[in-house]
């Protein structure tokens, strides 16, 4: 099989499909064993274990979520704090201007926004996902009941022909090499 | 690595569906027309809805005097109506974020028909506040924003302040969450669709979502993540709305017991009413094979223990007050149960207390319409326990020269129904334009129970990562 030619601005694909969560599982193991490169894998549910298959690397969003919490609920403090007994302090009941037990409640909420919606816009950036998004699938039915290999063609040592045995023997319905523009 | 399941694992789904059947019998509900069955609720729920709203607009155009309220007896049928809406908001985030953290697979039949229940409610609570304000255009005082008036700042130590933070974050997340949810599904039916405006909207509305795994990765974080932070959050809704009463001196509302009391007490009304509609989705529908009695048993299960706790809790109440010593809290509790409102508070009883308890007989939580009836009783109760609450309390307060007694007018009870109008329309709405069920979560515990994932033609053992992949390679030219 041809093998791409790396100076050119396209490169070569490699197209695996499969039926099965087992298959496509079993096939990342193998590929990734191999080193070989994978470009991403699309499926219709999310298979438990194929991101570690692929070595992808765990996400960071655990961290924007922390310090955004952390961030909302210390600005609310603050912000409840110079209301209340700083810009214009109001007598409450005989309550302490920096009643602090009270402003619990409301520090909670706030932190949850914070971290709440800041983690769903990090996702849509992470993720580059926004409304009206133009979908690119990878072939069709992998929102369905498809899941989809994709495999760079990187250098010389990729043997198209062993790897479409080795994806057929994993039980692949379907096989195709594409060339792709690269941007 | 040999498949190895547990006798213990039954499949959540039933009637041996590949992927492709479960994306077909979600989305096909949505793409035949809506039968007459479905228009007729939804005029009947569209009917509610508009007597609601001119019952609503007489009262905001001529006062809140359009209401029994009087003196004594200030909250009446507006908050009840606002507490019972929360509370069944609080199933939703239930099934989809602690039910989550718990790893419960069932939960993915239910998750997405009860996060939508979830926000419908949330809009039906807000909106009592509202028109409870008697000028409600002015409702945007309670944001602390920069003002014209001193700055004049919202008071950060009034539970009605920390009510009105907890509702809108509670309605945000639970939105978040939801859609977040429901990307990947809207990807599958515009996929699905060849052509028209189910395939431009939900193009729109999917954000491109083509089931990349790196994003399937970060998606479940975020979806872990949001379930973490909902967890709390719907406990500090209700323990905060508990707190509305809990903070005032008012003889049976002045309780520490009543946050633990008040969440208990939603999530039990919550599922009620998720049995309610989805007992009556899987006959009409179908989804008889989603949505199975294994899901009604495990539901009824928590209504057992949830009732159980509100059970205890009436009757901690009852001790506290006999053992305080404290002649107000006996009294409001000795009216409670014999005063004019004894009947309401005797119907609470019942339905909340007694009727739950039926749950313990298999026979009965196998029995799908003595399920569906005893959930709709519940609800019932559970609406006269806030109107207890609530009513009793006031109607007879420190000043016996002030003690008052209190009848719903016919607005407030047309905008009670306007509310399950409202809430209905936006239900029977939600069924028809958007999968009911979680199709990528259920997609994922298919296989759950079964011995093998039921998606492929042959049966083939799961490979451990190769030793030595030449061999492997060998073995497979041959």
């Amino acid at each position: 099989m041809s093998i791409s030619n790396t100076s050119s601005p396209s490169r070569r694909i490699f197209v695996g499909v499969f039926e099965n969560e087992k298959d496509i599982l079993g096939f990342t193991r193998e590929v990734t064993a191999r080193g070989l490169k994978i470009i991403d894998i699309y499926s219709p549910y999310p298979v438990h274990g194929l991101e570690q298959a692929a070595r992808f690397r765990p996400s960071r969003l655990p961290i924007i979520c922390f310090v955004l919490g952390l961030l909302g609920a210390g600005l609310k403090v603050w912000f409840e704090f110079w209301t209340t007994a700083i810009n214009w302090p109001i007598d409450v009941g005989g309550k302490p201007w920096n009643s602090w037990p009270a402003f619990i409640p409301i520090t909670f909420e706030v932190m949850v926004l914070i971290a709440g919606i800041g983690t769903v816009i990090a996702l849509l950036i992470a993720a580059r996902l926004y409304p009206g998004k133009p979908a690119k699938l990878a072939f069709p039915g992998t929102t369905d009941d498809r899941f989809a290999i994709l495999l760079e063609e990187h250098d010389a040592t990729f043997d198209a022909d062993e790897i479409t045995r080795l994806c057929r023997d994993y039980g692949a319905t379907h096989v195709e090499e594409r060339t792709e523009e690269v941007n | 690595m040999a498949d190895v399941q547990s006798s213990m694992r039954q499949p959540w789904i039933l009637g041996d569906k590949k992927l492709i059947d479960v994306s077909n019998d979600i989305c096909e509900i949505l793409e035949r027309k809506p039968t007459r069955l479905w228009w007729a609720a939804f005029l009947a729920s569209l009917t509610l809805l508009v007597a609601g709203t001119g019952a609503v607009i007489y009262e905001i155009s001529v006062g809140i005097g359009t209401w029994g309220l009087n003196r004594t007896v200030g909250w009446a049928f507006d908050i009840t109506n606002f507490v019972f809406w929360i509370g069944i908001g609080h199933a939703g985030t239930l099934i989809s974020a602690i039910l989550f953290l718990f790893r419960q697979k069932w939960r993915t039949s239910v998750n997405r028909a009860a996060e939508a229940m979830t926000l419908f409610a949330v809009i039906c609570a807000g909106l009592f506040p509202l028109i409870h304000m008697g000028r409600p255009w002015l409702f945007y005082w309670i944001v602390p924003y920069p003002n014209f008036r001193g700055p004049l700042w919202v008071n950060f130590r009034s539970p009605l302040c920390w009510d009105f933070f907890a509702i809108s974050t509670y309605f945000t997340i639970s939105a978040l969450f939801w859609y977040i949810g429901l990307m990947p599904d809207l990807a599958t039916i515009r996929d699905r669709a060849k052509r028209g405006w189910r395939k431009k909207i939900m193009g729109w509305l999917s954000f491109g979502w083509n089931g990349s795994c790196r994003t399937w990765t970060r998606y479940e974080i975020v979806y872990l993540l949001l379930a973490g932070l909902a967890t709390p959050l719907v406990l500090s809704v209700h323990t905060i709305v508990s707190m509305d009463f809990a903070t005032s001196i008012v003889p049976g509302w002045h309780t520490t017991i009543f946050p633990p009391y008040f969440v208990a007490g939603a999530i039990f009304s919550g599922f009620a009413m998720v049995l309610t509609l989805m007992l009556i989705a899987r006959k009409v529908l179908p989804l008889e094979n989603y949505f199975t009695k294994r899901h009604v048993d495990v539901m009824c299960k928590i209504i057992i223990v949830t009732g159980s706790i509100v059970g205890l809790a009436y009757l901690t109440e009852f001790f506290t007050a006999a053992y305080s010593g404290n002649v107000y809290e006996q009294f409001v509790f000795f009216n409670r149960a014999a005063g004019p409102f004894a009947w309401a508070y005797w119907t609470m009883v019942t339905c909340n207390v007694l009727s739950p308890q039926l749950f313990w007989f298999k026979k009965i939580r196998s029995n799908l319409l003595i399920v569906f009836a005893l959930s709709i009783v519940i609800n019932v109760g559970m609406w006269f326990e806030r109107f207890v609450i609530i009513v009793t309390s006031l109607h007879r307060d420190y000043l016996p020269s002030s003690w008052a007694d209190y009848s719903p007018t016919i607005i407030e009870i047309l905008t009670l129904l306007g509310s399950f109008g409202l809430f209905l329309t936006l239900f029977l709405l939600f069924c028809r334009l958007l999968p009911m069920i979680a199709i990528a979560e259920v997609k994922g515990v298919l296989s759950f129970g079964r011995p093998t994932g039921c998606s492929g033609p042959r049966e083939r053992p799961l490979p451990e990562p190769p030793a030595d992949p030449e061999r492997e390679l060998e073995g497979a030219a041959v």
